[in-house]
């Protein structure tokens, strides 16, 4: 084991995987001489040449599509999105031809991608640059949606994702790169799609969380042990195939579920888990689901505001509380 | 001053009761807390405690009569005091409150416990979850019954949890209090209710504490001075079993269950005929495969107006052969073999509560669409405690089917006085030779019981073989 920051155990993931296999490259805005706008793809320039380390123009529709393409012909792109965000110009080319070329072509056409970056709000970078987007893409059948929480989660996913088939919408937490974890160093290290793991054990309440939101749980736990309250904290890992068993077999365990995002909470991704187990657990909770969630409105810019959206430990505490009926 | 005593509220949910004997009789002095009469109610036989002190003036029902909540039952007063005006009040139907509604003390029903005594918790969990089911069954039927337990607009509410949980437990949910916004009973407060404490209490940290600290009265009664180690060893074992938060208090080694009449009913006459009846058994196997494609083609027929099961076909088998063969149909008298001329099949019937047997009159001249309507509306009124006497009483020959339950065969006890009972079995898919080749065969194991007295083996042979002849070709039924 060695411990690793989170970009750094992206920029492994994608070095192992380039080095492993041919076809796999690297494509989008700054990713090469500049080394990444947040230095994930640090000394890979070097490493690969400018064949396999492209520096794209801003037009993320126009790479996106060359990514696909590419995909179609044989290639492995990770095609990185400077932040989701700027993915919403692309959303075009992901949706209807990522995610639909293999169902159009009756099977003819594999779109092995990965369309990764940085997620979900930041520090002030305001309501254009601060967007949780998982709900958009999870939505959407044919792609995948992979959103580590820890350095080792995101290695072992991004090298699943480069080798999986189908399109996968890799989410990075923007406010993760420098969180550091212990990362397993074996080239073949690798976290299947799909899977989700248990963060932290507890038998009071469980929460459930992904991303940027996995910490402020963990945070949230630590304070509400103090209290002699232990809550589980369950991470998906991947909300697109979603691991419901996980989730499952917590809440019956505790019977109680507070879900954790920093999306918006109108048709958000914790909406379809809340209903999920409501579904499987009814006879096993205690208080109805709740879900903590950012406010309902455009980040705002200034500091102490944008505090205010952002779901923080205390409310995670609040809603604990809520559902173990101690308000 | 004499004063007209009411019929108490005896269960939660009783709504009348029946008075089944009087323990006390008029003019007999009575004193606070004396048993005066057994009262059966929807759940168990209850015992009806005075309250007051005096003289039985007057005794207002007899045994036997069915009461509604408060109306009159007897007159109390003084020794002496004419009553004649307060028996003309009372036949008029004015009654007296139920005002013993909290003296509840000696009743043996679970849920008459209140939650605030934890010794007095020695209940029956198995009961409790059927009527905790019952209960949760019936929520939306009666809302007014489940008022009491601090729930506000009479409905109980209760989180899907709780309500799992006090099955399990067997806590009664309408003698909790809910701590939960607007009275909703949750975890905590079922487990409470369980663990006998008297307000529910729920501070996670301090939890373990309290469970472990009322450990040691749970597992062995107060510890002998001296002995905290030992019960801390105890404690510490229980506690890696089950955890803190999973804490119950472990039920004693028995439960004495006071007998419902139904089953000192069924106790007394299967004893009496076990002794008395000189039992003999035979068992035939049928080939069931024709009778499986009649059934098939009879519900072909009925489409969505309904279907008829194996049971119905063989209680219209057992009939008509008892048309063949009417000396089974029969019963030992003492000095006389009573002959029936009419064929009353008594179909044997497992409630929760015991066995109840209700009569199909005339099975042979009924279709076995009438049969079938008969018997599953009779269950379905056996299970709401709906039958009348009569349709319970006049079996000349009982059936009893356990195939459904997976048995293969089995011998059952003769239902007296009828001298014969029919036991039947599964229809099991079993390896049968035919034409010197072993071929897949529909097989059912039939066994009659008979008194001796009445019926030889012989006899029972016959009707036996008559049976079968009728099973094996079905469009025999039709005749």
């Amino acid at each position: 084991m060695a411990t690793l920051s989170y970009r750094e155990a992206l920029n492994q993931a994608i070095r192992e995987e380039m080095d492993k296999d041919e076809r796999v490259f690297l494509m989008g805005e700054e990713v090469g001489y500049y080394q990444g706008a947040y230095k994930v793809s640090q000394g890979l320039l070097q490493r690969f040449s400018e064949r396999r380390v492209i520096d794209a123009p801003i037009a993320e529709m126009g790479f996106a599509g060359v990514g696909i393409g590419a995909a179609m012909v044989g290639l492995r792109p990770i095609i990185e999105f400077m932040t989701f965000n700027f993915s919403l110009v692309a959303i075009d080319q992901i949706v209807n031809n990522a995610a639909k070329i293999f169902q159009m072509s009756a099977g003819q056409y594999h779109i092995p991608i990965v369309f990764r970056g940085p997620g979900g709000p930041a520090v002030q970078v305001a309501s254009q640059h601060s967007q949780a987007l998982e709900s958009f893409y999870a939505h959407v059948p044919g792609l995948k949606v992979v959103m580590p929480s820890t350095p080792a989660d995101a290695k072992g996913l991004l090298k699943s994702a480069v080798r999986d088939d189908n399109p996968v919408i890799f989410i990075e937490g923007e406010t993760l790169y420098n969180t550091t974890g212990e990362v397993p160093e074996e080239e073949d290290f690798l976290i299947p799609i799909g899977k989700g793991e248990v963060k932290r054990q507890g038998a009071h309440v469980t929460l459930v969380a992904w991303s940027a939101m996995v910490p402020v749980c963990l945070a949230a736990a630590e304070k509400l042990a103090e209290q002699g309250i232990e809550a589980e904290v369950v991470d998906p890992r991947t909300l697109r195939p979603l691991d419901d068993s996980v989730i499952l077999e917590s809440v019956k365990k505790t019977g109680r579920c507070v879900i954790v995002e920093i999306g918006w909470p109108m048709s958000g991704f914790g909406a379809e888990v809340a209903y999920r187990v409501q579904r499987e657990c009814l006879d096993q909770l205690d208080a109805p689901i709740e879900r903590v969630t950012s406010d309902d409105v455009p980040m705002p810019y200034a500091l102490n505001l944008e505090k205010q959206v952002i779901p923080q430990p205390a409310d995670v505490i609040a809603a604990v509380k809520k559902v173990l009926y101690l308000e | 001053m004499a004063q007209i005593i009411g019929l108490p509220k005896l269960s939660p949910t009783m709504e009348e009761g029946i008075l089944v004997r009087w323990v006390k009789k008029e003019g007999d002095k009575v004193q606070p807390g004396d048993l005066i009469a057994e009262v059966e109610t929807d759940k168990a036989n209850m015992d009806f405690n005075l309250e007051d002190e005096g003289v039985l003036l007057k005794l207002l029902v007899k045994e036997g009569d069915t009461v509604k909540l408060g109306a009159p039952v007897a007159i109390l007063g003084e020794e002496g005091e004419d009553v004649s005006k307060l028996v003309s009040q009372a036949s008029a139907g004015g009654g007296a409150p139920a005002k013993q509604e909290q003296k509840m003390e000696a009743a043996p029903a679970a849920d008459a416990m209140p939650p605030a005594e934890p010794k007095a918790k020695a209940e029956m969990p198995a009961e409790t979850a059927d009527e905790a089911e019952t209960q949760r069954l019936e929520k939306a039927e009666k809302p007014a019954a489940k008022a009491e337990g601090g729930n506000s607009g009479g409905k109980l509410l209760a989180s899907p949890l709780a309500k799992s949980l006090a099955i399990e437990l067997g806590v009664d949910l309408r003698q909790v209090k809910g701590s939960g916004p607007g009275g909703r009973i949750v975890e905590r407060d079922v487990k409470a209710a369980a663990a006998g404490v008297a307000e529910p209490q729920y501070d996670v940290a301090d939890h373990e504490a309290t469970a472990v600290t009322a450990l040691p009265e749970v597992l062995h009664g107060p510890p002998p001075a001296g002995s905290d180690e030992s019960a801390t060893r105890a404690i510490e074992v229980f506690k890696g079993k089950f955890g803190p938060l999973a804490l119950k208090e472990p039920s004693d080694e028995y439960v004495d269950k006071p007998l419902t009449p139904a089953r000192k009913t069924i106790a007394q006459r299967l004893l009496q005929a076990k002794r008395e009846m000189p039992h003999f058994r035979l068992t035939s196997t049928v080939d069931a495969g024709p009778l499986g494609d009649f059934r098939q083609r009879l519900n072909q027929l009925l489409g969505d107006r309904g279907k008829v099961s194996f049971n119905d076909l063989l209680l219209k088998g057992a009939a008509l052969a008892l048309r063949r063969v009417p000396e089974c149909n029969a019963a030992f008298m003492g000095d006389s073999i009573r002959f029936y001329t009419r064929v009353h099949l008594g179909v044997a019937v497992a409630l929760e509560t015991g066995l109840i047997t209700p009569v199909v009159r005339n099975a042979d001249l009924k279709g076995i669409g009438v049969i079938s309507a008969e018997v599953r509306d009779m269950v379905d009124r056996a299970k709401r405690r709906q039958l009348k006497a009569a349709e319970i009483q006049g079996a000349t020959f009982t059936v009893s089917n356990l195939g459904m339950y997976g048995i293969d065969q089995f011998d059952a006890i003769i239902n007296p006085p009828a001298a014969c009972i029919l036991a039947i079995g599964r229809i099991q898919r079993v390896p049968v030779v035919e034409n010197d080749r072993i071929v897949i065969g529909d097989r059912l194991n039939l066994t009659l019981s008979c008194d001796h007295r009445a019926v030889d083996g012989a006899l029972g042979a016959r009707y036996m073989d008559e049976l079968r002849d009728i099973l094996e070709r079905p469009e025999s039924l039709a005749l």
